[in-house]
This record gives structure tokens, C-alpha cells and sequence, in this order.
């Protein structure tokens, strides 16, 4: 058995070794060998041919923008009134009248809902969930952040339903429809979940303005993916013979989607839901740039005048948000199926009767006592001191250290490594591109790799594209050398697992614009900067893929190696990392598309690469610029992954695990 | 109309019949066969990249008979039920229902004839994960739009029937399997339907528990008298439930009748291997093994000709002495010797020892 894992692994990575070494010869001989005059073309792009897709698309933008603007002014306004019922019931309080007669209903108070997320806490996850949601939600009052942390709030509650209503709709027609599902959906969720955030900012900041409407707008474009998914994969993974049975009963059409399929899916469903909310609120952060208000901005007017201390604050209460709610949808989703009760309206409805009980009475009480409606300040406390104390500490003792590591890295290994992938001549990477995929997956992979990396040269954009390859290929490169080896150790000891998985799953529910700030602190901006926060935020896949891949070895194998007499070491090297390889090479591929997404957002700590391209189109509302640049971003990501599944896709069906 | 234990040789009503039904997958599979009119040859279907899931199938299910649908997996069994209950379309063939043409009932005539005169039950029991025992018992009641309080009723009834009293209010993942398909028996049950489908149904279950389910299948069917389609893989499940049995070996079915037949007369010599292990003593009759009646024969002890040998043998080789055979009235027709149940227990008619 270890003999047949380990042979073919070796055979592959033989004629692999061959196709790497004539790449990297190709590749360097492009670089290192002065090019003829007649071929340069093939080299650099010239400008005289690239084609314009920026004006045509900013050209579709602003016929759009004079030509609909009924139906731009129209949603506005639709979206409006409940997002402004949100913002009042949670934040603002309503206000009636004018002048002297305005009066004022006030917003709900911290106290009751406060006791209501501990509440929804006990009944969905026992005491420690509760403690967890009430006492996160309390330091966001202690720490005076409760405005804006209920501004957020108020977004998220109402983007997160209209979200799952899209998706679960998009999500039927593809699961019922599966040629619209292969040929229009999923390649639509492909590049909308590549495509780097700020890139959907651009369209909303051009159609509507910069406002609450527009952030909400571009948070649940960017957001509704995962729930087309979930609810793809849970319809098309309900067991045919349920199928078979809804229609044996007499099922009518929608009484088989409604009370058979859906019902069936739920699972998958929840955790698209999951999903759904913590990518609302990881975007709603980053829509703070056009309008959204709440922590996000605070995080971004903090970090632009240099207040470490207000920046670290705004983001930790993002983080507390962030952990709170996907602890709490993840446990809603988990919950199993409870008796039926049988019991009449008020007895069944306890629960949320209590709720808007406490919501009602702690809110009335708040017009006679004020402070449950503002904490005073003399309450409240801010840790904004110390943070800045901290790291003005940091800097007085140990700059001089850090600075030379900084500088250290940047002259021997990123400065040199950026100009080499700058001088990467476009048309070779194309040629490497393309029989990759060719030997990958066929002549079909190949033609698309050749057009999406045409694409990236024929915009114009080829040498920002190779700086972006760049720092994200470093970034994915370090978080893998990090994270396999963590994620085997977690293999070899519960222990470590035990330690491990509770710190990367909160990693991962952080949004990714709080990882630059403690960076930003310590590193200043530039590539640096940008390399550290996208390798905290990438790693979490590569440990976690590398985790569960070894520890799903079948047990089998393993007897079958040790019986065969396997020392550990060789087990290990010729059964269980074989074994593991494929689900090993995904966890790189997420770690990759993760790394792409980030360095794209530390082009605000001012990385010089596509990011940057798009962030300069989204300051100045360039709609041609961000979208071809956001498209490039997205064409690179899907490159890679295409080229990765379609390896680890041969890998399994040489194993036959396909 | 309908007699305690089926017997072959009482022509009862058909059912369900098919005549040259096809199912062929693979692209054009229609028009393939429309231009062969209907037929093709297994070397055709290979050459034009077609699969031939159920080749040219044609049966009769009677009232009340549990006809059983044997074949190892990939033998298209479950195809060929699906295709009878019109899960899957046929590609070619007919099909018809209490006389009537099935494939010609459009989607509001099937979902009422599925609601009311079919009931199905499943190889991994496709209970609703969401629901309780009650609940997915009273689902098909429920779609068609029964008060509660009656579709509760029923469904209790049939929980009973089943003996599952006392876990109508847990869920599926609670129960154990043969529990759980003792909630699919139940559902498939709750609108008495005319004609039962079972898929497999026993065969995720583990031995002892199948058995114990096949002991309450009969149970069931003693009270109940449905008209059974029963699919399975397990020769001895067949041999055990059967009025008769289909052998079906790659989409085609090569033999049809009682398990006495198939035993006695096994059309190939594939199903004569499935029955060279089985216990013939529980399947032959008294018949089989009959010897033309003597004078003596009105004095020995009297069998029944419709008798199984395990019945009467302990008997017959105790007293040494042949046995009388009679038919349905009380006639003698023939007698039976102890010797002959011998060499059959021993399987010396079938050269055993040799």
C-alpha cells in the first residue's frame, strides 16, 4: 500500500521537475539576455497596442449613469427608508418635528441589547456563548465605540436578508438549471469572489454617490456569493433517493423545492448564512470609503492622521463584532432540530416575547434614566492611551532593530525579487501559462489561461500585474513555508491542535482591514507592511488544509504502513503526505487567493501594483481604470486557481480518490 | 377475491404491466431507438456509446403479489423500478396502471395518481432529516393537503402498525436503521396505496436486523395484501418473500417465476448459479418430488401438494414410510418417498458427493 502511494507521487514530480526546469530556463534567459530589437514587442508591451477596455468600460459606466438614473435614484431610494429605520432604531432615535417641537424617540438602549445577544447566546449556545456576546457586546459600550459600532450593526442587519433572498434565488435557478449554473453562474461567482474588494466600491461610488445606500449596495454584491454557493452545493447534495421520494409523494413542484429540497439543505444553507455575515461585515468596513460610516470609517479617518491608539480600538470592536456574530450564526446552525412544541402561542414565543419586553422596557427607561441610553464618559474608557504609549515605547527602544530588519528584507530580498518579476517579458509568461494548462487540463484550460493572461498584457496593465504576482506570490509563499509546517505539527498533537485551532479560526473571522493596523504601527507603510499583514491573513487555509489533510489519512493506509514496517518518519514521508498531498495543494491555493485579495487592500499603506492602480480609480472615481484593473486582479487569482485544481484533480484521479 | 397465500396457478388481475420497455441513456438515446424501432442489440447500444440500462423488459405484477426484482448491482433493478413508477422516463416501451397507459399521464395525473394509489420506500430510507417520526410519517398526507388533525391520526396508526410507538417525536438521526426504516415502511404507507415499491429495502440494514424486517414485511403483508414490487440483490431475501421473482442480469430480464420454478427450471445457466445454494427444501413443494400415486397411496399419511419438502420432512424420514400427496380438494395424485426427501436434504439428486 505505501508502495503505491509513494510511487506515484515520484513519477509525477519527476516529469514535473523536467516542465519547471525548461520554464525556469525560458523565463530567465528572457531576463538575463539582452532582447533583439525585432522581438521587444514580446517583451514589453507596447502601448501603441493596448487595447482600451478602460474607456470602453468607463464609456458603459457613464451611459449607464445618464440613462438610468430613475432606476439608480429609484433603488436609492427603496433601500433608503429601511436602512434609515435601522440607523435610527439602533443608533440615531428617531426624531419627530421641527424647532422647538422636535422631540426625540430614542434609539434602543445598550442594556437591552446588550442582554439580548447574551440571551440569543444562552438559547443557542449555553452559558459560554452568552458570556462571550454579552460581555463582548458591553466593552463596546465601556469602550465608548457603541455608535458606531451599531452603525455597522444597522448595515449589516439590513444587507445580510436582502443577501440571502438573492442568493438562495440565484442559487435555485442554477441548482435547477445546471448549463446555467456552468456557464453563467459559477463563472460570474468565480470572478465576483476574485475580485478585489475596492473594485466593487467603483460602480456604487459612480451610480450613487457616496453614501450609506451605495456602501450598502457594493457590501451586498460582494457578499451574496458564498450563499449562490451553499445553496447550489446543499440542493445538489441532497440525496437523490429524497428527491426520488418528494416526487413518489406527489410533490408538486414547489412543494418539493419548499418542504423537500430546501428543508433537506438547511445545513449548507446555515452555513452560507455564516458566510454571507462575515463577509457583510468584512466589506462594510472597507465600504466605509464610500460612505458607509460606523467603525469602518472610524478605523480610516484613525489611520489617515496616524492615531494608532483610535485605529487599534475601532478595530478590536470590529473584531469583537466580527467573532460574536460568527460564533453566534455558527451555533444557530449547528443547533439541532428540537421537538415540536405543541404548546400555545405565548409559551412557544417565550423567548422572543422576553426580548422585546427588555427592549421596550430598557428603552422606555432610558428616556428617565439618560445613561442607559449614552454611557457617560465618565464610564466609559478609552485604551487608545496605552495602545499609543505601547508602541511609542516599541519605537524608542527597539526602531533601530526594527528598521534594519525592514530595510534588511526590502534591499536583499523584495527589492531585487520585484524588479526581477517586472522585467518579466509578457509574452513568455503567456507561453508557460499556457502549456501549464495545457499539460494540467487540456487544450480548454489552455485556451482560457492564454486569454485571461492576454488580457492582463493587452490592458496595458502587464507591469503592475507582475508587482502585484509579486508581493502575492511572497506573501503565499511565506504563509505556506509558515503554515504547512504548523498545520503538521497540529497533525502530530492534539495538543497543538487544541492550542492552534481556536487562534486561526478567530484569525480568520477578523476582517481583513484590521490586520493592518498593529502592522502599520510597528512597520510604517510600504511592502513590508503589506507582506506582514497579507501573510497573518493568508495563513490560516495552508495550516488548516494541511491539518485535516494528514489527520484524514484512512486508518487503513496507516496500519497498512505500519505493519509493512514503517518507521514514524517514513510513514509519515511515503503514506501520509502523499495521501494528504491534494487536500495540502487547496489549502495552498485558498492561501493564495486570500494573499491576492489582501495585497490588494494594503494599497492603502501604499503598495505600488494593481491594488494601488485600483485604489487611485476608486479616489478619483475612475470607473474604466478600477474595474479593468479590479478584472486583471481577478483574472490573476482565477489563473492560479484554475491551474492548482486542475493538478490537484489529476493528483486524485491518478489515486483514484477522485 | 384475494387468497391468504398467492398462489401461481389462480390468474388474478394485472396491476402493472410493461411491454418492451427501454430505458437507454447517453445523448439521442430517443431517437436511437425510434429509428430501430424500438430494439437495438447490445452491440449496437456499445457502438454508438449508449447504455442500455433496461433492455426490451416486459412483466406482469398481479394483485396482491409481492413480485420481487432480483439482480446484482449494475443489472438495472433500480432503473427498471424507477422507470415503472415513472421516476425515470422509459425511452421507449409501454406501461400501464390498472389497465390504463401510464406513460401518456401528464404531470397533474401522475403527482395524483403518486399521491393517492403508489407508496415507495428506499435502500437508505430518505426520511426527511427536519421532521419527526410523526411529521415524515404524516408528509405525504400533509402535501396533499390533509387537516392535521386527521393526517396526525393516520400517521399514528401506522406508527403502530409498525411498531414504533412512543418515537413519534424523534428525528430520524435518533433512531436506529432498521427504526428508521420502519418510519419509511410506515410513510409509504400512510395513503394506502394500491401498489408498493420497495427499493432495496433492507439491504443497508445489518443481517439479524434484515431478517427480523423480512419476518415483518410478511407480517405485514398477511394484513395488508398490497400488490408488491420488491427490489433486492439478495437471492435468499427473493427465495424468502417472493410470489415470483424476475432475474434481471445487465438491463435484460432472462428469467420470470415462482421461486419453485427458477429452482426446478432455471432458464440459464446464470440463474442456475444463484440457486445451486439455496435451501430446496424450503422451496420445492410436495409436488416436485412426487411419484405417481399406487394403490397403497390412499393409506399413507397425507401432504398437501402445495407443501414445502421442510415442512413434512422431519416427518416423512421419522416414519420411514412414503407420504400420501393430495391436491386442493382432498384428492390423491401422487405419493412421495422418504428416500427421495433424503437424497434431497442431502443433495444427492443434484450428484452431491459424486
Amino acid at each position: 500500500m505505501s508502495d503505491i502511494a509513494h510511487s506515484a507521487p515520484s513519477t509525477v514530480s519527476g516529469k514535473w521537475l523536467g516542465l519547471w526546469v525548461v520554464a525556469g530556463a525560458i523565463v530567465v534567459t528572457a531576463i538575463l539576455l539582452p532582447v533583439p530589437e525585432a522581438l521587444s514587442p514580446l517583451a514589453i508591451y507596447p502601448d501603441s497596442l493596448v487595447i482600451p477596455f478602460k474607456d470602453w468600460v468607463g464609456g458603459f459606466m457613464a451611459w449607464l449613469k445618464t440613462n438610468f438614473t430613475w432606476f439608480t435614484r429609484w433603488l436609492a431610494a427603496l433601500i433608503e427608508a429601511p436602512l434609515r429605520f435601522a440607523f435610527n432604531l439602533l443608533a440615531k432615535g428617531f426624531k419627530f418635528g421641527t424647532g422647538e417641537a422636535a422631540w426625540t424617540l430614542p434609539r434602543l438602549s445598550w442594556l437591552g441589547v446588550t442582554f439580548v445577544m447574551a440571551w440569543l447566546g444562552y438559547i443557542f449556545g449555553g452559558r459560554r456563548l452568552a458570556a462571550l456576546s454579552g460581555l463582548g457586546f458591553l466593552s463596546l459600550v465601556l469602550f465608548d465605540v457603541w455608535d458606531s459600532s451599531m452603525l455597522t450593526l444597522a448595515l449589516i442587519v439590513i444587507c445580510v436578508p436582502f443577501c440571502i433572498v438573492t442568493g438562495l434565488a440565484v442559487g435555485i435557478w442554477g441548482h435547477f438549471s445546471p448549463r446555467v449554473n456552468r456557464w453563467l453562474i459559477s463563472p460570474a461567482l468565480d470572478l465576483m469572489q476574485t475580485m478585489p474588494t475596492f473594485a466593487f466600491l467603483i460602480p456604487m461610488l459612480l451610480l450613487f454617490g457616496a453614501s450609506p445606500v451605495s456602501a450598502l449596495l457594493a457590501t451586498a454584491l460582494f457578499a451574496t456569493p458564498p450563499m449562490v454557493r451553499a445553496t447550489v452545493l446543499g440542493l445538489n447534495k441532497v440525496p437523490q433517493e429524497i428527491k426520488d421520494f418528494a416526487d413518489m409523494a406527489g410533490c408538486t413542484k414547489s412543494q418539493k423545492l419548499w418542504r423537500v429540497l430546501l428543508p433537506s439543505a438547511k445545513p449548507s444553507l446555515l452555513i452560507g448564512v455564516n458566510q454571507v455575515i462575515m463577509l457583510a461585515l468584512n466589506m462594510v468596513i472597507i465600504s466605509s470609503m464610500i460612505g458607509a460610516g460606523g467603525l469602518g470609517y472610524d478605523v480610516l479617518l484613525a489611520l489617515r492622521a496616524l492615531k494608532i491608539g483610535q485605529a487599534m480600538e475601532a478595530g478590536l470592536a470590529i473584531v469583537i463584532i466580527a467573532v460574536v456574530l460568527d460564533r453566534l450564526s455558527q451555533a444557530i446552525a449547528l443547533k439541532r432540530p428540537q421537538a415540536v412544541d405543541t404548546r400555545g402561542f405565548i409559551a412557544r414565543n417565550t423567548n422572543s416575547l422576553l426580548a422585546i419586553a427588555v427592549l421596550l422596557i430598557t428603552t422606555a427607561l432610558s428616556l428617565v434614566f439618560p445613561a442607559l441610553n449614552t454611557l457617560p464618559d465618565s464610564l466609559t474608557f478609552t485604551t487608545a492611551p496605552y495602545w499609543n504609549a505601547g508602541v511609542d515605547w516599541i519605537i524608542i527602544n527597539f526602531f533601530d532593530i526594527i528598521e534594519a530588519g525592514r530595510v534588511f528584507v526590502l534591499l536583499n530580498f523584495l527589492n531585487p525579487l520585484r524588479a526581477g518579476f517586472e522585467a518579466l517579458p509578457w509574452f513568455g509568461v503567456l507561453l508557460i501559462l499556457t502549456a501549464l494548462g495545457w499539460r494540467l487540463g487540456g487544450w480548454g484550460l489552455a485556451l482560457v489561461i492564454a486569454l485571461l493572461t492576454a488580457f492582463c498584457a493587452t490592458t496595458g496593465l502587464w507591469v503592475p500585474a507582475m508587482q502585484t504576482l509579486y508581493l502575492c506570490g511572497v506573501a503565499a509563499l511565506v504563509a505556506s513555508a509558515l503554515g504547512i509546517p504548523i498545520g503538521l505539527w497540529c497533525s502530530r498533537s492534539d495538543r497543538v491542535s487544541a492550542i492552534v485551532t481556536p487562534i486561526i479560526d478567530t484569525l480568520q473571522t477578523i476582517p481583513s482591514f484590521c490586520f493592518i493596523i498593529p502592522v502599520v504601527m510597528l512597520f510604517r507603510v510600504g511592502d513590508v507592511t503589506a507582506l506582514i499583514a497579507t501573510v497573518a491573513f493568508s495563513i490560516v487555509p495552508a495550516v488548516r488544509y494541511t491539518n485535516h489533510g494528514i489527520r484524514q489519512v484512512p486508518h487503513e493506509l496507516l496500519e497498512a504502513g505500519i505493519v509493512s514496517g514503517c518507521t514514524k518518519w517514513q510513514l509519515f514521508r511515503r503514506v501520509q503526505l502523499p495521501v494528504a498531498m491534494p487536500e495540502i495543494m487547496l489549502g495552498i491555493n485558498q492561501t493564495i487567493l486570500l494573499s491576492l485579495s489582501m495585497i490588494i487592500i494594503c494599497a492603502m499603506v501604499g503598495t505600488r501594483d494593481l491594488g494601488q492602480e485600483v485604489f487611485k480609480a476608486l479616489s478619483k472615481a475612475d470607473a474604466g481604470r478600477g474595474i479593468v484593473a479590479g478584472l486583471v486582479i481577478a483574472f490573476i487569482g482565477i489563473i492560479a486557481d484554475r491551474l492548482i485544481t486542475a493538478w490537484v484533480q489529476r493528483m486524485r484521479e491518478r489515486r483514484g480518490m477522485a | 377475491m384475494k387468497t391468504k397465500t398467492p398462489d401461481a396457478d389462480i390468474q388474478r388481475p394485472v396491476k402493472l404491466s410493461c411491454r418492451a420497455l427501454w430505458k437507454v441513456f447517453g445523448p439521442n438515446a430517443a431517437k436511437f431507438m425510434a429509428e430501430r424501432n424500438g430494439k437495438a442489440t447490445a452491440a449496437e447500444l456499445d457502438k454508438a456509446a449508449l447504455i442500455g440500462a433496461v433492455r426490451n423488459a416486459t412483466l406482469d405484477v398481479r394483485e396482491g403479489e409481492i413480485f420481487i426484482v432480483m439482480g446484482l448491482s449494475g443489472s438495472g433493478k433500480s432503473t427498471l423500478v424507477r422507470c415503472l413508477s415513472r421516476l425515470i422516463e422509459p425511452t421507449t416501451g409501454e406501461l400501464t396502471f390498472d389497465g390504463k397507459d401510464l406513460l401518456k399521464a401528464n404531470e397533474a395525473e401522475l403527482i395524483n395518481i403518486r399521491r393517492h394509489k403508489m407508496g415507495m420506500v428506499f435502500q437508505h430510507f430518505a426520511l426527511l432529516p427536519h421532521l419527526t417520526v410523526l411529521e415524515n410519517v404524516a408528509f405525504p398526507l400533509s402535501i396533499q393537503g390533509i387537516g392535521k388533525a386527521e393526517r396526525e391520526a393516520r400517521a399514528h396508526q401506522m406508527i403502530d402498525l409498525v411498531s414504533l410507538k412512543g418515537r413519534e417525536n424523534h428525528f430520524p438521526s435518533e433512531l436506529s436503521g432498521g427504526q428508521q426504516q420502519r418510519v419509511g415502511i410506515a410513510r409509504s404507507l400512510a395513503v394506502e396505496p394500491e401498489i408498493w415499491f420497495l427499493d432495496e429495502p433492507f439491504s443497508a440494514l445489518d443481517p439479524l436486523i434484515r431478517r427480523e424486517m423480512q419476518t415483518e414485511l410478511i407480517r405485514l403483508q398477511s394484513v395488508l395484501k398490497k400488490t408488491v414490487v420488491f427490489i433486492t440483490h439478495d437471492f435468499d431475501e427473493a427465495i424468502r418473500l417472493a410470489d415470483r421473482i424476475a432475474i434481471m442480469k445487465d438491463g435484460e430480464i432472462i428469467q420470470i417465476g415462482t421461486p419453485e420454478d427458477l429452482v426446478n427450471n432455471p432458464a440459464t445457466s446464470y440463474v442456475a448459479e444463484f440457486t445451486a445454494d439455496v435451501n430446496r427444501a424450503k422451496v420445492l413443494s410436495a409436488r416436485a418430488l412426487m411419484e405417481p400415486a399406487t394403490a397403497k397411496s390412499g393409506g399413507f399419511e397425507k401432504v398437501a401438494a402445495k407443501a414445502k419438502i421442510a415442512s413434512f420432512a422431519a416427518a416423512i424420514v421419522d416414519s420411514t414410510k412414503p407420504f400420501a400427496v393430495v391436491g386442493d380438494a382432498g384428492e390423491v395424485i401422487g405419493e412421495i418417498s422418504p428416500r427421495a426427501v433424503i437424497n434431497l436434504l442431502s443433495g444427492k439428486d443434484r450428484g452431491a458427493g459424486a
